[in-house]
């Protein structure tokens, strides 16, 4: 008796668990906006420049936020499950966080290789790539090369024309709107780029410290010099030896600026600069660092101003 | 034959440069079709010399060029970018000459292979592999449930890989004290339609959520006391079965999602199946919302069924003695975003009611079922980038007797030297019950734990 009950119930649980299913299922929309999930807002950005009015376009980390650390909540389910492309920084940046994501969204589009799963660092001119035996007596090191490397507008544009080309391959009857798009995204990146080199003439060779290795790019670019780390390895947090050195560091080579993210303490940089006669600066990684960095133009405006007011005040 | 003739010519024209432009021999008197062809054969020559000679400039053109760019110390330019001297076609590759002769195709060529991350080749097609050490030594008194003074407790194998477009696989193999165990192993099919998830292995089931957690990423060393009267110990419910999870509809911003599973009926001391159609069968339903977006709230509800123990022996049919669990839980997570590798808090809580069919008396006496109630309340707050501190209430029953109730409290106290590393203490006090006299007895312990993890980054729990 018990036996049979216990297969009725199974059964009956299977069947509303079933029916519940075909109750909900998604009905088929038509060609409507293209989903495109990012990973971070600086792609978010790249993104929509390229889409226009022909996406809706959506981050699931914040700009002010720690990229590696980005918690792999629920709610990003409900965003991937419907996202018809996904495109990812890649070289494991959001390794901790984003796979769980993806296997669970339960949406065949972005699952690794699919045609939605769009992974920008394929495209982009990658720095520090390890060479040699990688080990994590480096700290969390990323085998593939640093992910940071957005910050480097060349990449931005190379990024968009990657985009431009997979919207195109998604709908290419706007694959005109998309060159077009693109067009004129790259024509304004250019102009700024001319404005930004100009701005950064005059500090070219300044070196600065920075305190986690998130600049490389950016420096490579814009022709700073990074001569150390807050941290004394990606990773790890700041240890008293490490800073005693750097300090000396500092102050034996001249170096007075301090970048920082938002996202870390500002502690020991604090004390650092307080050490060395420097200034810190807290530069934004990241579209959406402050309310006022709403896209990618801004973002290297809103850097390169915080960086010249340093290079400025510690002459 | 074409290329043949092409080739003859290539080697022909070799041995005219190394004659360094000898005039060309005299014209026999009499042109017979062996002369015709000499003649188109030197004609061709010529053409080819021009284009060596047009080939060699772009080469200069392009190498001046490369070398007026500022040396880039990056090792992501490839060699490749240098155009050696003695790759140019001579002999060989005439038809290759063809497409290199496009200016901008080789350009392109070697920019692509400057961009994108390094592959890691030296992977190829292996699985990513983690193991994970977890060794954890006991100081202090506890009569009713001692564990010994130092274990390497379990080391964990994890390999994880892509199987296919379609699905990819989990597999987590235990080696503990006792031997071998595969703690999970199963293949996750994520392109399904209707958004259905399937998992079909080994698996820890969707009860609640401490069931769900591997040993090395739970906030503190042992499990709660509920898990260990109520849910089968460390391993849990566990065992082979298949899992159907999906989104359901739910008001906007919402998270709702069920699961229901099916296992053979084999869970360590939860579980048993006497026969093939013994399964028990496991629902959870998962209710998640964001209050902003530092803080969020969680609440499931979970069901397990399945066969026990408690008829052996008797003169009961063993069939009839089932155990049902109920779970309820709830988490609150808050984590700063501009802060979050600083602080966070976990705060958590869970509450099992399990119906055990059983004999009053052992194996005699007469049939009853037996209601214990089991919970843990569990918080947990990050104080800086490396220190973790938490306690942890718990108070259950016991399965087979309810009428006796555990109850115990301990703070833990973590430090990470690294995301890779971790560093735990824990002190555990226990107001105990002895199954079997029923005495009350305290305990008072001290546990600590190293573990550490190699190989692949894995996913940070949530």
């Amino acid at each position: 008796m018990n036996r049979a009950n216990l297969q009725t119930r199974t059964v009956a649980f299977f069947a509303s668990i079933a029916l519940l299913c075909s109750v909900c299922a998604t009905p088929a929309r038509a060609e409507s906006k293209l989903q495109i999930i990012t990973a971070t807002t600086d792609l978010a950005s790249l993104a929509q420049e390229i889409a226009g009015d022909k996406a809706d376009v959506e981050s699931i980390a914040r700009g002010y936020q720690d990229p590696h650390f980005v918690e792999a909540k629920p709610s990003f389910l409900l965003k991937l499950r419907k996202a018809d492309l996904l495109i990812i920084v890649g070289l494991e940046l959001e390794i901790g966080w984003l796979p769980p994501l993806i296997t669970q969204s339960t949406n065949p589009k972005i699952q690794v290789g699919a045609p939605g799963y769009f992974d920008a660092s394929r495209l982009a001119r990658i720095l520090e790539i390890p060479t040699g035996a990688v080990t994590r007596a480096e700290g969390d090191v990323h085998p593939q090369g640093n992910p940071h490397y957005w910050l480097d507008p060349d990449n931005g544009l190379r990024i968009a024309k990657g985009i431009q080309n997979k919207l195109t391959e998604m709908r290419p009857g706007d694959g005109a709107y998309f060159a077009q798009r693109y067009d004129s995204f790259e024509q304004r990146l250019k102009q700024a780029e001319q404005k930004w080199l100009a701005e950064m003439k005059p500090y070219t060779g300044r070196k600065i410290v920075t305190y986690h290795r998130s600049w490389p790019n950016f420096a490579d670019h814009f022709g700073l010099n990074v001569v150390g780390y807050v941290e004394p390895r990606p990773g790890i947090p700041p240890s008293p030896q490490h800073t005693v050195e750097l300090i000396g560091m500092m102050k034996r080579d001249g170096v007075k600026v301090i970048a920082v993210e938002p996202y870390f303490d500002l502690k020991t940089p604090n004390a650092v600069a307080r050490e060395t006669g420097g200034q810190v600066v807290v530069l934004m990684p990241s579209v959406g660092g402050e309310k006022e960095i709403t896209d990618y133009f801004k973002l290297f405006d809103y850097d390169i101003a915080k960086l010249k007011q340093a290079f400025d005040a510690t002459k | 034959m074409k290329k043949l003739k092409f080739l003859s010519a290539l080697v022909f024209f070799c041995s005219a440069a190394q004659a360094q432009q000898s005039p060309p021999a005299p014209p026999p008197s009499a042109f017979t079709t062996e002369d015709s062809r000499v003649i188109n054969l030197e004609e061709q020559v010529r053409a080819l010399a021009e284009e060596v000679a047009l080939l060699r400039a772009e080469v200069r053109e392009m190498r001046d060029a490369k070398s007026s760019r500022p040396p880039s110390s990056e090792p992501v330019l490839l060699a490749a970018t240098h155009v050696e001297p003695g790759v140019l076609p001579t002999a060989t590759s005439s038809s290759a000459s063809a497409s290199v002769v496009a200016s901008s195709a080789p350009a392109q060529a070697t920019q692509t292979q400057t961009l994108g991350g390094a592959t890691s080749n030296a992977k190829l097609l292996n699985p990513d592999i983690s193991m994970i050490g977890d060794f954890i030594g006991n100081a202090g008194h506890n009569s009713v449930s001692p564990s010994p003074s130092l274990q390497l407790h379990e080391s964990e194998l994890g390999l994880q890989a892509i199987i296919d477009p379609y699905a990819r696989a989990d597999m987590f193999l235990s080696f503990g004290e006792e031997g071998v165990n595969v703690e999970e192993g199963y293949i996750t099919f994520t392109s399904l339609p209707a958004g259905l998830l399937l998992k079909v292995g080994k698996m820890r089931a969707e009860f609640g959520k401490v069931n769900t957690i591997h040993n090395h990423a739970l906030p503190f060393i042992d499990r709660p006391l509920v898990t260990d009267n109520l849910v089968g110990g460390e391993d849990g419910i566990d065992d082979a079965g298949i899992s159907v999870s999906r989104f359901l509809p739910a008001p906007k911003d919402w998270f709702v999602q069920g699961t229901a599973q099916v296992y053979r009926g084999d869970s360590d001391d939860v579980f048993h199946a006497f026969d093939r159609q013994d399964l028990s069968v496991v629902g959870h339903l998962r209710v998640y919302r964001d209050l902003g977006e530092s803080t969020n709230i969680e609440v499931g509800g979970s069901y397990a069924r399945g066969h026990n123990t408690a008829g052996v022996g008797s003169s009961y049919n063993v069939n009839n003695f089932l155990t049902n669990l109920y779970g309820i839980d709830a988490t609150l997570r808050w984590k700063p975003l501009r802060r979050s590798i600083y602080h966070s808090l976990l705060f958590r809580n869970e509450f099992i009611w399990s119906n055990r069919n059983q004999l009053s008396d052992g194996t005699t006496g007469f049939f009853e079922t037996q209601h214990a109630f089991g919970l843990y309340s569990n918080a947990d707050y990050r104080l800086n980038r490396r220190w973790t501190i938490g306690g942890r209430f718990d108070r259950s029953g016991l399965a087979n007797n309810a009428h006796l109730t555990d109850t115990g409290f301990s703070t833990i106290l973590t430090y990470w030297p690294s995301e890779f590393s971790q560093i735990r203490g824990q002190y555990r006090f226990g107001h105990l019950a002895d199954p079997t006299t029923g005495q009350y007895s305290y305990a008072n312990e001290f546990l600590f734990q190293f573990l550490w993890v190699m190989g692949a980054h894995g996913a940070h729990p949530f």
